[in-house]
Parts: structure tokens; C-alpha cells; sequence
């Protein structure tokens, strides 16, 4: 592996009676594109404020670039976006972004900075008068104008429309191209897979997957499928289909699966009547239970 | 690799101050209030006796441009630091700035060298008000020495300020930095003269912040009340105690969000 930019060390981090972070041990090298992927509440945000020093772990290491994450020269090869941070509404957003470059040693143009948030018709609008999502942007801009090596991005497109997120992404994959780590936070499943060459899954305070997108896609039930039958069915039904979390009451079935079509031509062929039948993207809240629950 | 560890301390520092003044300069509330009300006081209460002469020979109304004039730095350092890190917290500043390179320490002298240049110019607007309006003419090295001694003995009020703004949050700020800083200016002979004040208040005066900060003031025109030294060390001792209050509070902060 390349040479290690953020490291957790069996890392816990416990607020009053809560432990939102249970033992993290964790290696990101340099060039990765890791997604931190779990429902909210996973203990993500944690995790990425122990990689940035911004909390301290109640056991166990938090090392980046090799130093203790507080150190300026850790800091100043970081670019970091962050939720729940804000800033002043007086500055524009060039103003702020070229205070931010002036941080880091060796910064990118401004323009380049603006450019590649997206938001160059805005370069000289004041914060106060963005959006949500435009703010989320100008938060991206702050993150990228230093040139760091790494950046930690937590829920990068959240509150971004659709176009804007696309950019975003865009941007994010071109700066991982050219050689950046990168950590992000997502609790999207096909933002993460997207994006990322390798996905973390956390939950409940644990990493309980680490690994490719395929992988984690194979290990995740990311459809859930819903009907009713005409005749209630039984358990046996189902057996040897990939099937998960099943619910039978009266004549609702509920399941989740990574392959429905082979669900629903199983049940075809065992002559099963549907009605109403829905498919959609699984919660990934639930799938997750699934997957503590086999693991 | 060649790489500069970090960007230059004095660099960002310039870039910080640069971005604090435009920020205070934009927001009317401390921009007007620091250098306007300070004027607009002086207008009620020195302008109609600045022609009368004390007992002593100094001019009434170069001494109460020299009580406005303390009066006038530690409001911006009062309401500029009080509201202004109360009004940071609330947005959660602290967290974005806390991750980035930025060592806290510059971020805070940033402020206090913006605070210093507003403080500079309401003096100077103030005492060009008072010579051009108010016909209050000293020696120029009288004002120097009153603008010297006033800038650098702004500490107890700096710390007092951040204390304020560590303790309170946004929205008490400004009530409390009013109820502390108007009653304090007022009882220290800042807006009055002393001996026009009830009997108590005068025994009060000699132990508050703002009496021993405008003596530093009124003895550059011969009318101060106490040595100079015996000023400097009240406002050391004021500058201990609120600081440890700031701190205090600081530290109280740090370990709700950061520890």
C-alpha cells in the first residue's frame, strides 16, 4: 500500500452515556477514494472528526499524515468540509476563498477554486445571499482552494440539486484522478459506488464492511420488494431465493434482496399470485440491520 | 519532497485581519455603533460645555474628549469582541476554522488588530470632530499621547469582551455587553464628570476598569487623579481577573465541542 495518510488505531469516542464510535481501526493511503458509508447516526461524522483532530478519541489513535492530527503541517496538507460549520454572511465568496488559500502554502487560483465548485456565476455574491446548496458548494470551494493532498468531504452533496451534485461529483472524481486521497461520508449507497474504489460501511459505531463496491453491493439487499398475495404463503415458499428480512403477515409480504428479478421469477414459477406489486431502492438504514444481523 | 510544510504565519495573518475588517466594515451594527455613537454621546453631553475651563486650567472639553475617547475603544472592544465571538460561536465558525490550518492564536490576533484599527479610527473621528466642532484645541502630541496610551491599555477590555462572548451566547450578548459596559461607563465619570455624579458613585468609581482606563487619558492633559502607575496596575489586575473568566469559559466550550 502507498504510504498511510489517515490511520485509526482502535479509536472509541464516547459522549457522556453514548458510544458513537466503538473501536475504528482504519487505513487510508494515499490516492484512495474511500467512502465512509452508514445510516445516519453510523458514527461517520465521528470517525472523520478523530481523523481531524476536531475530537479527541476516548481510547485508541487518531494519526494523520503520520503526525498527531492537530499538527499545522498535518492540517495544512487537509482540506475539509464539514457539517455544521458555518461562516460569516459579509464576505463573497471570492473574498472567502481567497482567505482560505492564503492557509494552505501553496493554493490554487481562485478561479480554479470557484470553478471547480461550480460556482463561478456566484463568484461575487455574498455567503448571506446563497442558497443551501450553493453554500454547500462554496464549503466544497473552501476544501479544494489549498491544493491539499487530502480532502475530507462529510455528506458533500447534501442539500445540492441534482445538477449541482453532479457537479460536485464530477469535480471529485477529476481531483481523485490527479492523485488525491480522498474521504468522504455518504449515506447513499449509489453515491458511495459511484464514487469511491473502496467502501467503509459503519453502524452503530463499528466498521462492518470494508471493501470494493462490488462487493459491498453483493453483500448489501439494496432492493426492497413489497406485494400481496391472493393465498397466504408460508417461509417454505421462498427457500433457496435471495431473500432477506422477510415479513409474512396476513397476505403482505415484505423482503429485501440484491436480485429481485431471480426473486420474482422464482415465485412465477412456484405459481405464486402478486398484486400490487412494488420494487424499490432499499432504506439502507434496514439493510443494514440485515447485514449486522447475518454477519 | 520540497514542499513548504505550511503557509507563512504573517501571510495568513494579513489575509485574516483583512477579512475581519471587511466583515466588521460591512455590518452596520458594529461599524456605526463603534465609530458614530461615540461622536453622537460627545455631542449631547461634551458639546454644550466645551468652551468652560476647570478649576485647574484644563479645558472641559479636551477632557471629555479624552473620557469619550475611553470610552469609544472599550465599546469596540467590548461589543466588537463580546458579540462578535458570541455571534461566531452561534454559527458554528469555531468548527470549520478549528480544522483548517489556521492556528487559533492567529485567528484571535486578527481580531485584536482589527479591533485596534477601529478603535484608531474613532479616535480620530472623534478628536476631529471635537477640533473642527467643538473648537477643542491641545498640542498634537497631547492627542498622540491620549491616542498612544488609550490604544495600548485596551487589554482588560479585550478580555473583558471575550469573556462576554464566551460566556453568553449570541443572543445575550448584546444585552449583556450593554448592561456591563454603559452602567461601568457611567459611574467611572466617562459620559459625566465625577464630581458631578451622586456621592456613592464617586467612592464606587475608584474601582472600576474604565475610571483607572481614563485616568491614563486625563493625566496626558494634567488632570488625572492618580499616578500613572497606580492606573496600569488596576487595569493589570482587571486584565487577569477577566481574562481567567474568558479562559474559563474558553475551556468550558472546548470540552463540549472538541474534546
Amino acid at each position: 500500500m502507498a504510504a498511510v495518510v489517515v490511520e485509526l488505531r482502535g479509536a472509541r469516542k464516547r459522549f457522556g452515556e453514548v458510544e458513537a464510535v466503538k473501536g475504528v481501526d482504519l487505513a487510508i493511503g494515499a490516492g484512495e477514494l474511500v467512502a465512509l458509508l452508514g445510516p445516519n447516526g453510523a458514527g461517520k461524522t465521528t470517525s472523520i472528526s478523530l481523523m481531524l483532530g476536531l475530537r479527541r478519541p476516548t481510547a485508541g489513535e487518531a494519526r494523520l499524515f503520520g503526525l498527531a492530527p492537530e499538527d499545522r503541517r498535518a492540517r495544512s496538507r487537509c482540506g475539509v468540509m464539514l457539517q455544521e460549520s458555518g461562516t460569516t454572511g459579509v464576505l463573497t465568496v471570492r473574498e472567502i476563498v481567497d482567505l482560505f488559500r492564503a492557509y494552505y502554502p501553496a493554493p490554487l487560483p481562485t478561479a480554479r477554486a470557484i470553478e471547480l465548485a461550480g460556482l463561478e456565476a456566484k463568484a461575487g455574491a455574498r455567503i448571506g445571499t446563497l442558497s443551501g446548496g450553493e453554500r454547500q458548494r462554496l464549503y466544497f470551494a473552501l476544501a479544494v482552494c489549498g491544493d491539499p493532498e487530502a480532502l475530507f468531504l462529510d455528506e458533500p452533496t447534501v442539500g445540492m440539486d441534482v445538477e449541482a451534485r453532479r457537479g460536485v461529483l464530477e469535480s471529485i472524481r477529476a481531483l481523485s484522478a490527479v492523485g488525491k486521497t480522498i474521504v468522504l461520508t455518504t449515506h447513499y449507497l449509489e453515491e458511495a459506488d459511484q464514487l469511491a474504489h473502496r467502501i467503509v460501511v459503519i453502524d452503530h459505531g463499528v466498521v462492518i464492511a470494508d471493501a470494493t463496491p462490488r462487493e459491498i453491493k453483493a453483500r448489501i439487499p439494496s432492493k426492497r420488494v413489497n406485494f400481496s398475495v391472493e393465498t397466504a404463503v408460508g417461509e417454505a415458499t421462498f427457500r433457496g431465493l435471495p431473500v432477506r428480512n422477510l415479513e409474512l403477515a396476513d397476505h403482505r409480504v415484505r423482503l429485501l434482496s440484491n436480485e429481485p428479478e431471480t426473486v420474482l421469477r422464482g415465485l412465477f414459477e412456484r405459481g405464486v399470485v402478486m398484486r400490487d406489486l412494488e420494487v424499490t431502492g432499499a432504506d439502507l438504514e434496514e439493510a443494514f440491520v440485515s447485514m449486522t444481523r447475518r454477519a | 519532497m520540497t514542499t513548504v510544510p505550511a503557509a507563512p504565519l504573517l501571510t495568513m495573518l494579513l489575509a485574516q485581519t483583512r477579512s475581519e475588517l471587511l466583515m466588521r466594515w460591512r455590518v452596520p451594527a458594529f461599524s456605526v455603533t463603534n465609530l458614530i455613537l461615540p461622536i453622537v454621546f460627545f455631542t449631547f453631553f461634551g458639546l454644550p460645555v466645551a468652551h468652560l475651563v476647570r478649576g485647574d486650567g484644563v479645558s472641559i472639553g479636551a477632557y471629555l474628549l479624552a473620557s469619550f475617547g475611553a470610552y469609544a475603544v472599550g465599546n469596540v472592544m467590548v461589543y466588537g469582541f463580546g458579540i462578535g465571538v458570541a455571534n461566531e460561536r452561534g454559527m458554528k465558525i469555531d468548527r470549520l476554522m478549528r480544522a483548517s490550518p489556521l492556528p487559533p492564536l492567529v485567528f484571535m490576533l486578527a481580531k485584536v488588530v482589527t479591533a485596534l484599527v477601529f478603535s484608531l479610527v474613532a479616535l480620530v473621528l472623534l478628536i476631529a470632530f471635537g477640533i473642527v466642532v467643538g473648537g477643542i484645541h491641545q498640542p498634537p502630541a497631547v492627542w498622540a499621547t491620549i491616542i498612544t496610551r488609550l490604544l495600548a491599555g485596551s487589554l482588560p477590555f479585550i478580555a473583558l469582551g471575550f469573556a462576554i462572548g464566551y460566556w453568553s451566547g449570541p443572543n445575550a450578548a448584546p444585552a449583556l455587553a450593554n448592561l456591563i459596559y454603559l452602567p461601568l461607563s457611567f459611574a467611572s465619570g466617562l459620559f459625566v464628570p465625577l464630581n458631578q455624579l451622586p456621592a456613592f458613585i464617586q467612592s464606587l468609581a475608584p474601582y472600576l476598569p474604565s475610571y483607572h482606563y481614563a485616568q491614563l487619558a486625563w493625566s496626558a492633559l494634567g488632570a488625572g487623579r492618580e499616578p500613572l502607575g497606580v492606573s496600569l496596575l488596576w487595569l493589570t489586575g482587571y486584565t487577569v481577573l477577566f481574562l481567567t473568566l474568558a479562559v474559563r469559559s474558553y475551556r468550558r466550550e472546548e470540552r463540549a465541542k472538541f474534546a
